[in-house]
């Protein structure tokens, strides 16, 4: 059985149809890529999958049940985590609190919670910022603490929202590491990137859409050669004269 | 533990304050500092830790000394009593208000707090069979010496301090955090924002109701233009905490210190030094002239919150370090 389904979801911003009947299904263990041009919905289906938005039409089932309806903390709670694009780090925190402020989801005591915020926190390799305030990070490491954040909830579906975007080529590699590792842990990942060194890599599947539409899922090597695939990122005219040549 | 000496000290200073101050002018400036200590910690649970600026202060304020008025005034019981059901009062005005309000981010729920206070203050006003309407309540107050009320304002003062230093530490407190520095974050990190938003008003509510329970007794006359006052109760409770410091324990303590005693400073017009200047020099129209600055006391607290928040936006406790430093060099 799929983790997460996506039936036909779709969403409107008044006359725009921003995502148009997307389905797909994502199996325990994978990591599911989504691609697409900018603008092309891949955010706003992970805003719809967490309840930022809610959807227009169709259902979002997770682990077998319906998720539609719930508000964003109650899929949290369900075992959806999530990063985000423009980072929100809790500014005026340090890093371990902002840590343990989520692992807060599964313990309830001070002691438990840091414990598990910690073990986040290294597998993150944060352990060496623990008392920094979060605003004082740099970049990569503000993304490290989003992913050590949703990682602390303790879920079984990640949503990651461009986590390699901004970082320089050998932090890409600890990204793509860490994704990895991630998935190794058992957490299933769903990601959203631009940079296809990082996607094509780690993908077991990857789905593409466009214009917040579904044009091809496949194998990173499947996507990859598909004509649509090509014409979306390349335009149209690049790609007739290819098929010329 | 530094933070934890201090704050011995500063208990053992206050339980032996009166005993050594027989003046019952001072007793009473500090009753009331003791009082604000208490509402200027409950706004901070809610604006400080929270993030919600609350300008409803006033409303939970009123509701607790009109309770504490109403029951003695109207059914005989026990004054006393109103520290108990002024609270719970509160906490069920609370609730109904966090549900309608907490939709509202930021400014507008600001906005919406303000209106509370002010539809209260009119329900005070217009509802003559219940509260008297603008002659007020008057009640007999249980002593004659201020000492009694002196340590139960202590005490309440010193639980809210408590309350909110064992919350801060707490789950709940890092909640409250989460919220302030981003809600979005905080709903995806599995937190019920509405529901820890309303627990956070709820204490704010509270802890202001008991303020003003205590109020009614000590004073033993209330009117609607006094408890549910815009300036004077909700805007002053603003002014204690971000003076002192938001989102932080000592913060709304220092706040109070110094905003009961500027507030004194305008009613007296300097403790009656314009006064006797004027007849001192027999320059008349520096009385008419000091007359009008008291009398415009709401301007010169926009005045100090502008200036507070352009030179400490932290406030007194949380730029504590940039202060000492100013004067070192200095």
């Amino acid at each position: 059985m799929a983790l997460l389904e996506l039936q036909s979801v779709s969403k409107n911003f008044g006359g725009l149809r921003a995502v148009d009947e997307v389905s797909f299904q994502v199996e325990p263990g994978e990591i599911f890529g989504l691609i697409g041009p900018n603008g092309s919905g891949k955010t706003t289906i992970f805003n719809l999958i967490n309840h930022f938005y809610p959807v227009s039409g169709g259902r979002v089932i997770f682990n077998g049940q319906d998720i539609t309806g719930l508000k964003t903390h109650q899929i949290c709670q369900r075992g959806i985590g999530r990063t985000f694009q423009v980072v929100k780090p809790l500014k005026r925190m340090s890093v371990i609190d902002n840590i343990i402020a989520s692992a807060f989801l599964r313990h309830r005591s001070m002691g438990a919670a840091r414990r598990a915020a910690e073990e986040s926190m290294e597998f993150c390799a944060l352990t060496h910022y623990a008392k920094q305030l979060a605003r004082s990070l740099p970049i990569a490491s503000r993304k490290r603490l989003e992913i050590a954040r949703a990682l602390a909830t303790q879920p079984k579906l990640l949503l990651l929202d461009e986590t390699a975007a901004g970082l320089n080529p050998s932090e890409l590699d600890e990204a793509i590491e860490l994704i990895k590792q991630i998935r190794e842990s058992g957490i299933t990942v769903i990601i959203v990137e631009h940079i296809m060194k990082v996607i094509m890599t780690i993908s077991d599947r990857i789905h593409a859409i466009n214009h917040g539409q579904t044009i091809a899922e496949g194998s990173p090597g499947e996507v990859a050669r598909d004509p649509k695939v090509i014409e979306a990122y390349l335009g149209e005219e690049t790609h007739a004269q290819s098929r010329g040549n | 533990m530094r933070g934890r000496i201090v704050a011995l000290i500063a208990l053992a200073l206050l339980i032996v304050f009166p005993l050594e101050v027989k003046d019952a002018y001072y007793r009473h400036l500090m009753i009331l500092v003791l009082m604000w200590m208490t509402i200027g910690t409950g706004w901070n649970v809610l604006a400080g830790y929270t993030g919600q600026v609350s300008f409803g202060a006033a409303a939970f304020f009123g509701v607790g000394a009109y309770t504490a008025g109403i029951i003695s005034f109207k059914l005989g019981i026990s004054a006393w009593w109103g520290m108990v059901l002024g609270g719970v009062a509160c906490a069920i005005i609370a609730v109904p208000f966090g549900m309608i309000t907490f939709p509202l981010r930021g400014a507008y729920f600001a906005l919406g707090s303000l209106a509370l206070g002010e539809i209260f203050r009119h329900i005070a006003i217009i509802w003559e069979s219940l509260t008297e309407g603008m002659v007020g309540i008057l009640i007999m107050q249980t002593f004659v010496s201020k000492l009694p009320y002196y340590y139960i304002a202590l005490a309440l003062a010193a639980a809210s301090v408590l309350c909110v230093e064992l919350v801060a530490r707490s789950r709940l407190g890092y909640y409250f955090v989460s919220i302030r520095e981003d809600q979005d974050a905080a709903a995806s990190i599995g937190i019920n924002t509405t529901r820890f938003k309303m627990i956070s008003m709820t204490i704010h509510a509270v802890m202001t109701g008991l303020a003003g329970a205590l109020y009614m007794n000590y004073m033993g006359f209330i009117d609607p233009e006094v408890v549910f006052s815009l300036h004077d109760i909700s805007i002053m409770a603003i002014l204690v905490g971000i003076v002192g410091g938001v989102g932080t324990i000592f913060g709304p303590l220092v706040g109070a210190f110094i905003m009961v005693a500027v507030q004194e400073v305008f009613r007296t017009a300097g403790f009656g030094t314009m006064k006797a200047l004027s007849q001192f020099l027999g320059w008349n129209f520096l009385e008419t002239l000091t007359k009008y600055i008291g009398m415009a006391h709401v301007l010169a607290f926009g005045v100090l919150v502008v200036v507070v928040i352009m030179v400490l936006p932290n406030g007194l406790v949380g730029d504590w370090k940039k202060l000492r430093r100013l004067f070192i060099r200095g």
